[in-house]
């Protein structure tokens, strides 16, 4: 169970930093400040995760 | 991509990124906050618990654990704050046992940080400050207010269900977090099993013959003023409340630990080891559902007008009026509990007796506050100084 629960956690950070990397890409691609806020709002809460600060 | 167009990113982006960091420090430095501890006179030794469970070190609940001893030989008794750390008393009164205690007879053993872990992180969405400060007179001493649960950061996913081990008990999926309800845990499972089957060996191996668990409650809450006890700690805890009623000035009950609840201290601990399990409630307004602000001052005054309204409508199991539940009072409930449980221990066991001095009791605590009690960590030399 705890070697399932490691391999899930790890998928978990990997979808993180893949969603963070997503949101970074729509922000260079963004036209208009308010989606370029909208996509940085959302990405920090990723990138808390990422970091393993929250 | 125009000039306009990338200047207007790099503001933006500049903005995001200083949210981030602010935000970040925030919460690292809640994280690795260091709360100094002076060892006092009683303190022999200082170790931590991956003694009792290898699995532990290098982990965030390879927690310190302080032993004093006496002279002269006798019994042991284990006590530990922090299992709920969203729960100060418990620590802060675990604390004042690790700054002063000196013991005569037989071994005081202490943890003020059971679930370290926990005290990393606060409730999501609860607004909880990061930590809350305690005036003295040399300034005021910093703690890190924490969690109920295991920091997700050191733990995590949760199932959809916590099956207890070893009794398969169906409990909620977060309580696979919580530290009261994961005992007697297992060497192999998660980080909080693994941090209650260390504090299991620990009262195996140093035999302890009774175990304490600080605790606060909201009170909303029915188990509160009082002493939950396993079935072989009955004649015990019913000596001490009535003791504690009699001489101290404050009113503390007695409960029963129910058999088939299964993961607490009280239950757990008495029922996998020689140990007698008590559990310690004082009253903490800050946790109830109907408070007002969430911040460090009703977290140390225990003043909440909501709460108090929330009694007049009968709703609560503990009284309350406009002076609240003052931090000094709930932790004077704690270490005078301590002491007479020392006592009484003692003369019904002179042959396992526990016999400590110094410790401070609910009269003081009341009339000089929680920082009379809380050392200069300036004034302490470096071998005497330890860091939760």
């Amino acid at each position: 169970m705890i070697t399932l629960q490691y391999v899930i956690t790890l998928a978990y950070y990997a979808l993180t930093a893949g969603a963070a990397a997503l949101l970074v890409y729509n922000f260079v691609k963004a036209r208009s400040w308010e989606r370029e806020v909208l996509y940085l709002i959302v990405l920090v809460p990723f990138l808390l995760r990422v970091f393993h600060l929250k | 991509m125009t000039r306009r167009d990338l200047t207007r990113k790099l503001l933006v982006a500049g903005l995001a990124v200083a949210f981030l960091a602010a935000s970040g420090k925030s919460f690292y430095d809640h994280r690795h906050l260091r709360e100094p501890v002076v060892l006092g006179p009683g303190v022999t030794r200082v170790t931590t618990l991956s003694e009792y469970n290898p699995t532990l070190r290098g982990t965030a609940n390879d927690a310190n654990i302080y032993i004093l001893e006496g002279r002269e030989p006798g019994g042991t008794v284990f006590v530990f704050g922090g299992t709920h750390a969203e729960e100060p008393a418990g620590r802060l009164a675990a604390w004042l046992l690790v700054e002063h205690a000196t013991l005569e007879r037989g071994r005081l053993i202490v943890a003020l940080s059971a679930n370290r872990s926990a005290s990393t992180v606060t409730r999501p969405s609860a607004a909880y400050p990061a930590t809350y400060t305690i005036p003295t007179a040399w300034g005021g001493q910093t703690f890190r207010m924490g969690d109920r649960f295991t920091n997700p950061l050191d733990q995590w996913p949760d199932p959809e269900v916590f099956i207890h081990y070893p009794s398969g008990q169906y409990l909620a999926y977060v309580d696979v977090r919580n530290l009261n309800r994961a005992f007697p845990g297992r060497p192999d499972g998660s980080l909080t099993e693994r941090t209650t089957y260390a504090f299991m060996e620990l009262i195996r191996r140093e035999k302890a013959d009774v175990a304490i668990d600080l605790h606060e409650a909201e009170l909303q809450y029915p188990v509160i003023n009082t002493i939950v006890t396993h079935q072989k700690g009955q004649e015990l805890a019913t000596m001490i409340s009535m003791t504690l009623t009699d001489l101290e000035g404050f009113n503390i009950g007695t409960e029963f630990s129910p058999l088939n609840l299964h993961g607490l201290t009280h239950r757990e601990i008495g029922d996998h080891s020689q140990a007698v399990s008590l559990l310690f409630e004082a009253p903490e307004p800050f946790l109830d559902a109907t408070r007002g602000r969430t911040d460090a001052g009703v977290l140390l005054s225990g003043q909440d007008e909501f709460v108090v309204k929330a009694g007049k409508k009968g709703l609560l199991f503990a009284p309350i009026d406009d002076k609240g539940w003052p931090i000094a009072l709930r932790v004077g409930r704690h270490t005078s509990s301590v002491a007479q449980t020392l006592d009484t221990w003692t003369e019904f066991n002179a042959d396992r007796a526990v016999v400590a001095r110094n410790i401070p009791r609910y009269a003081e605590l009341v009339k000089h506050g929680v920082g009379h009690f809380l050392r200069d960590p300036r004034l302490a030399p470096q071998d005497r100084l330890a860091y939760e």
